[in-house]
């Protein structure tokens, strides 16, 4: 009855081994049987990504006790695909996936196949509903939530017809280029649906141990004393550090060194997540047990937790220069003047919460020392270049004596550009001269990392009553918490984006960026405009309304178009789709509901329900593609071939999921001729790649996208000059093919074209540093930014009258891209960006009380389900930029900025109620609908 | 520290007993684990000496007829109760009570024992269960005893089993009759933790036009499991029109504690969804006695 041995069958395969108190299913199949495909996203039976099949039936491994499964059949997702005569072949669930794109950063992959994989066994031929009905619980917060039930649907034909999965993608493709714009798998997927995709957290090294931090947990403080006697009796302790032990650099920071890597004695917490400790030990468990035990003593302060009160001048200071991170102004024209010209003026005041990012791969770093006396940190970072700058600072060494390993990122969208244990682990592993692994359970993930910033939003905006917009007055507080993170440059982006995608001769814009005493904000999909254009695209529906006007024409009419000046005096020059984006969305309106114009926006009950009522809503909005404001934005790339003929393109930018890998790899085999597997990808590596920089702002496909591609034009044209010397053909007669090179008559394999390289002396590698063309800083007149992506999105929701609950049914979502150069990736950024949209919409609001976190739990802070998801129709608009790679610009970011707005201006174009805060609150629109109130 | 010391598999319900009795206290019974892995592990629950897992006892993993009553183990999970044929054509409410529970995982590993003693007061398998006048069978040291569901809550999070070396084995429910029916609904929030902010069933028995019978669970709407029994007696023997309804609904607001539950519902809310909801279980339930 009390088992001394544990048996059990994992994939075919039997093991027996010793039960150990307090083991989880999880942590014995990826600890001890090291089947790491099995994941764990939260621990909290919220999520489903451990999700495997015992005798059967699907169970969260995460919270199964290992015991449970003794005597039992255990399937995972290693046990999915079967070799066959030597060669790996997949489920047709696995191939669908794959082949529809449903596979984005893979985290949560695992989880809904085997889910998936539950299904079928018990429902072969599953309709829609039950598809949704058995992924409710089972989260992808890239959300290709759609093509993840395509990919069902099809693989449960082949798995009943027995015939194999269509190799169709059913994606638009893009025409012109030969490769780009082509419907391509990511060169990682089958690495991802079959489990054997490595994460940071799926390492393991000889002699390595486990660190855990020993947080504030107090919002603000002096820090009295520290005592870690006890922590350091612990058996298995190997090391407990404090601020009074750092070696190099006591802070950290993305721009500005605010962020204590460790609070020492006498100074100042700031945040509930301000580390005070770390410990090394011989297990997690171990190590935060002994966090736990380290003795501390504060000197309490008042909190302060608004930013607007962050401003009073009595506040107390929670940084040496005050609490004023940075005021941000707009201006262009004379507002006062412009306002005089208005015969109608709007103004009126939004909040919008602080929200997390909440990507299934929580943080985890391991620092390993190497025996050549430098430090190898492997982590999921977007700035592999600036966390080495970063750690080397923090160990005080040179920076080449730090290597960042960039590992597969389970979803990064902004969160993980901060430093979160990078540091800590490679001290500790400095200290102790072994590998040490920092892994943060979902709790510390969703307390430390900063988050988006909550912000007020007032927004004064003057027109004539022909719908000429004349001016537009903005004032925007933003909270930036603790520290200073990328909160600058994101509220600098939220306020140059406040007067919305539109052309106004006067325009006027503050924005004050606030310390307090919130867990800090930084980068976020969206970089602040998503706060903004919920601010502006509500005004813009009371506008439209206060002049009768139809809001789509007033929307057109002010649209940005070549030739408009941005509100920053940026004179734009070409690829400025946003009439073709309304338009667009305009009619398929039209089309798909099949409603007059004039009744587009009316509220419709639902037949046979009179409680539920539909209607639809509008918005549109501009996101700048890259850094501009001056900095210089570069990215290098190397292309080199091989002596076995195979070509490789390396940069250090990210890959989070999004699919730059993709990108890069297109463009490669564009500009040399090549098949997609021939051309393989290295990213995020410091020793090897070099420095993309950061991966946000929208810019990858551009910057590194166009590195990507003049490095393989300057490998063509390196390769194509030595040939032709050695040949004494004329460089018009050597042509790249897929097969090899084509020299006059001659023809080369690549391999031969290696050796006849290494023969004549000549690199088989080129180094492109590209640089994107110059902009100029706010208030300067000029080019802020290379390029900007244009949207509009219509949302239909459904109200129940009864309840006040709201649903989004469908969303159609119009974005000018430039060119669709990853057309699969786009379509899951599509998807992925409206559900994030309606998450933000209808679900996310990280709650803090007085600098304490409400939300410490998946269970508490919910993001959208396959439940929460609407039909998604995408409109691809390209309208090509002269400077991006085949004419692109930015993706990841546009496609969910419209989204919030489009639902809010739906909900009240059904019920009247105008919201001027985030998430709608059901109980708030039910009393309106009971009070008109 | 791990959260079990000794973790325990018995095969009968005598052995479960007797390794629950002489086990140090904190000592507990484990089911699906769904509700106690993540109190353990989120330190809501103290670390415990020994668990108790009683899913190994075959008798209480199934679902049998017996006479004019269905028995339902205790370890008997969601999935399978939804699945099977006997509670399918005898208690459509709680069908819909445990097919609305998590999602399939939880279900396969869920089960209505664990939350029925975890004694919430919105708990959707028990609000069905109380809606059916369920009985209880309870095991201990001395033997089994049967008690009405309504008699085995004490408290939000507390039942009549608290510091006793007992655990519920298995669950009466009466088979359905002609001109009976039953039904659940409840609504959620879209923030937050995904217990119910308010739910509902009902059971109806239909004489003619006229009420016979009915019981009305609501939850939470108290500190424990609710039965709405003023508001049942008022509908007894009535004809079953929109009037009598209407008087219903203002019974059931008269009766039933709302609180507010801080970010979830506050209670002038959960006093309006309680009358539509209501409302549409009850009707849905006096269908299905046709
Ligand atoms: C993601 C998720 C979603 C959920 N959604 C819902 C929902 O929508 N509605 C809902 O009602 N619940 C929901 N739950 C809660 C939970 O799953 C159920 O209450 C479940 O039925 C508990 O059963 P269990 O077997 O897992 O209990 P356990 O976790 O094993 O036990 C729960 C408690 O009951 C005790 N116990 C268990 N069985 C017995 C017994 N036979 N006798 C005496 N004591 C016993 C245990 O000691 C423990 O204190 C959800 C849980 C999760 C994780
Ligand atoms: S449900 Fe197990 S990790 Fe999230
Ligand atoms: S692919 Fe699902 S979380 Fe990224």
């Amino acid at each position: 009855m009390n088992n001394q041995t544990l048996t059990i069958n994992v994939n075919g395969k039997t093991y027996q081994v010793p039960p150990i108190p307090g083991e989880t299913l999880s942590d014995l199949l990826r600890n001890r049987l090291k089947l790491t495909g099995t994941k764990i996203a939260c621990e909290e039976s919220e999520c489903g990504a451990c999700t495997v099949i015992m005798n059967g039936e699907s169970v969260l491994s995460c919270s199964t006790p290992a015991i449970k499964a003794n005597g039992k059949f255990i399937l995972t997702i290693e046990g999915l695909a079967k070799f066959e005569k030597g060669e790996l072949k997949l489920h047709p669930l696995q191939e669908a996936f794959i082949k529809n794109g449903a596979v984005q950063c893979g985290f949560c992959i695992p989880g809904q196949i085997m889910t998936a994989y539950a299904l079928l066994q018990h429902q072969p031929s599953p309709t829609s509903a039950e598809i949704q009905h058995a992924l409710k619980d089972t989260l992808c917060r890239c959300a290709g939530y759609p093509t993840i039930e395509r990919s069902i649907l099809e693989a449960a034909d082949a798995v009943r017809t027995g015939k194999p999965v269509d190799n169709d993608p059913h994606v638009p493709t893009s025409s012109g280029g030969k490769v780009v714009g082509t419907a391509q798998a990511r060169p990682d997927s089958v690495a991802k649906v079959t489990g054997a995709a490595i994460y940071t957290d799926d390492l393991e090294f000889e002699g390595m141990v486990y660190g855990a931090v020993r947080r504030a947990m107090v919002p603000h403080a002096f820090l009295k004393s520290i005592n870690c006697d006890k922590a350091r009796a612990l058996p298995g302790v190997h090391a407990v550090m404090t601020a009074e032990d750092l070696p190099g650099e006591k802070n950290h920071g993305l721009v500005i060194y605010d962020w204590p890597i460790l609070v020492g004695v006498g100074e100042r917490v700031r945040y509930v997540g301000d580390a005070l400790a770390i410990v090394a030990a011989d297990s997690t468990d171990i190590a935060r047990e002994a966090a736990a035990l380290i003795e501390v003593e504060f000197d309490l302060q008042p909190v302060i937790s608004d930013p607007v009160i962050s401003r009073h001048p009595e506040s107390t200071s929670l940084h040496a220069n005050g609490n004023l991170l940075k005021h941000i102004k707009v201006r262009k024209g004379d507002v006062a003047e412009g306002f005089t010209q208005a015969d109608v003026i709007m103004e009126e005041v939004f909040h919008t919460p602080s929200t997390d990012h909440l990507f299934m791969e929580p943080e985890c770093s391991v620092a390993v020392p190497t025996k050549e006396g430098r430090m190898e940190v492997y982590v999921g970072s977007q700035i592999p270049y600036q966390d080495r700058l970063q750690v080397a600072r923090a160990l005080g060494w040179p920076e080449e004596r730090v290597r960042i390993v960039g590992q597969l990122m389970g979803g990064g969208f902004g969160g993980k550009e901060d430093i979160a244990g990078q540091i800590h682990a490679a001290l500790l592993a400095q200290k102790l001269g072994r590998p040490v692994k920092i892994l943060w359970d979902r709790q510390e993930s969703l307390l430390v990392h900063p988050k988006r910033h909550a912000t007020q939003i007032t927004v004064r905006l003057g027109a004539k009553n022909d719908g000429t917009l004349v001016s537009a007055q903005t004032e925007l507080y933003g909270d930036t918490g603790a520290y200073a993170s990328l909160g600058e440059k994101v509220l600098t982006r939220a306020t140059t984006h406040s007067a919305g995608p539109y052309l106004i001769p006067n325009v006027h814009a503050d924005c004050y960026a606030m310390y307090t005493n919130n867990p800090p904000a930084g980068a976020f999909r969206g970089f602040g405009v998503l706060q903004s254009a919920f601010a502006i695209e509500s005004v813009m529906d009371m506008l439209a309304e206060k002049l009768g006007m139809d809001r789509i024409e007033l929307r057109r009419k002010n649209a940005l178009r070549v030739g408009s000046e941005t509100s920053t005096g940026q004179v734009l020059r070409d690829s400025v789709g946003l009439v073709e984006c309304i338009d667009k969305v305009k009619a398929e309106m039209v089309r798909v509901s099949g409603l007059e114009e004039k009744d587009l926006f009316k509220p419709r009950p639902v037949d046979g329900a009179k409680h539920l009522v539909r209607g639809w809503g509008f918005a549109s909005a501009f996101k700048n593609t890259g850094l501009g404001g001056g900095a210089d934005d570069c990215s290098g790339a190397h292309v080199e071939l091989y002596a076995d003929g195979k070509f490789e393109v390396r940069s250090a930018a990210a890959e989070l999921g999004q699919g730059l890998v993709t990108v890069m790899q297109l463009v490669v085999c564009e500009e040399l001729s090549q098949e997609p597997a021939n051309v393989k990808v290295l990213v995020m590596d410091t020793d090897l790649t070099p420095n993309g920089g950061p991966t946000t702002a929208s810019r990858q496909t551009y910057v590194t996208g166009n590195a990507s591609r003049l490095a393989a034009i300057a490998f063509r044209e390196h390769v194509t000059g030595a040939m032709a010397e050695k040949f004494d053909v004329s460089p018009d007669l050597i042509r790249f093919e897929g097969s090899g090179l084509q020299i006059g008559d001659q023809k080369l394999t690549f391999p031969q074209v290696y050796q006849e390289l290494v023969a004549m002396g000549q690199k088989t590698m080129v180094e492109y540093e590209y640089h994107a063309p110059e902009t100029k800083p706010l208030g300067v007149k000029g080019d802020m930014h290379v390029a900007f992506s244009f949207a509009s999105q219509a949302a239909e929701i459904e109200v129940n009258t009864n309840t006040g609950e709201v649903k989004v049914v469908q969303v159609i979502s119009a974005n000018d891209v430039g060119k669709a150069i990853n057309p699969v990736g786009l379509q899951g950024q599509v998807e992925g960006g409206v559900v994030m949209g309606v998450g933000h919409t209808l679900l996310e609001d990280f709650i803090t009380e007085n600098g304490v976190v409400i939300t410490d739990h998946m269970s508490r802070y919910r993001i959208p389900s396959i439940m929460h998801t609407p039909k998604i129709t995408s409109i691809v608009v390209e309208d090509p930029t002269s400077t991006g790679p085949y004419g692109a610009k930015g993706v990841g970011e546009i496609v969910l900025i419209p989204t919030p707005p489009a639902i809010t201006n739906a909900l009240y174009n059904i019920t009247g109620l105008r919201l001027h805060n985030l998430p709608v609150d059901q109980e708030v629109v039910l009393q309106h609908i009971k009070t008109g109130q | 520290m791990s959260i079990w010391k000794e973790y325990y598999q018995p095969r009968s319900i005598e052995e479960a007993v007797a390794v629950l009795s002489s086990s140090p206290a904190p000592s507990n019974i484990i089911a699906g684990g769904t509700d106690l892995m993540l109190d353990l592990n989120q330190g809501n629950h103290p670390p415990v000496n020994a668990l108790i897992d009683i899913t190994e006892i075959e008798e209480l993993k199934t679902i049998d007829v017996v006479n004019s009553e269905i028995i339902i183990g205790a370890c008997v999970t969601h999935n399978q109760i939804v699945k099977d044929q006997n509670v399918q054509n005898n208690a459509d409410a709680l069908i819909e009570a445990c097919g609305l529970i998590g999602g399939p995982q939880v279900r396969n590993s869920a089960t209505i024992g664990g939350n029925v003693a975890h004694a919430l007061p919105a708990a959707d398998g028990t609000i069905g269960l109380l809606s059916l006048n369920t009985e209880v069978e309870i095991a201990s040291a001395t033997g089994k005893r049967r008690i009405p569901i309504t008699e085995f809550f004490v408290g939000p999070g507390r039942s009549i089993l608290e510091g006793k070396a007992e655990f519920v084995t298995r669950f009466f429910v009466p088979l359905k009759k002609a001109c009976q029916g039953s039904a659940f609904k409840r609504i959620m929030r879209a923030q937050g933790i995904a217990l119910p902010i308010l739910n509902n069933s009902v059971w109806i028995e239909r004489d003619g036009d006229l009420i016979k019978e009915v019981r009305i669970s609501i939850g939470p709407a108290g500190p424990t499991p609710f039965r709405a029994a003023n508001t049942e007696a008022l509908l007894r023997g009535e004809i079953f029109s929109d009037e009598t309804i209407a008087l219903a609904q203002q019974s059931i607001l008269g009766e039933a504690k709302f609180r507010t539950s801080p970010r979830r519902a506050t209670a002038e809310y959960r006093r309006q969804l309680v009358t539509e909801l209501f409302r549409n279980t009850i009707i849905q339930a006096w269908q299905r006695t046709f």
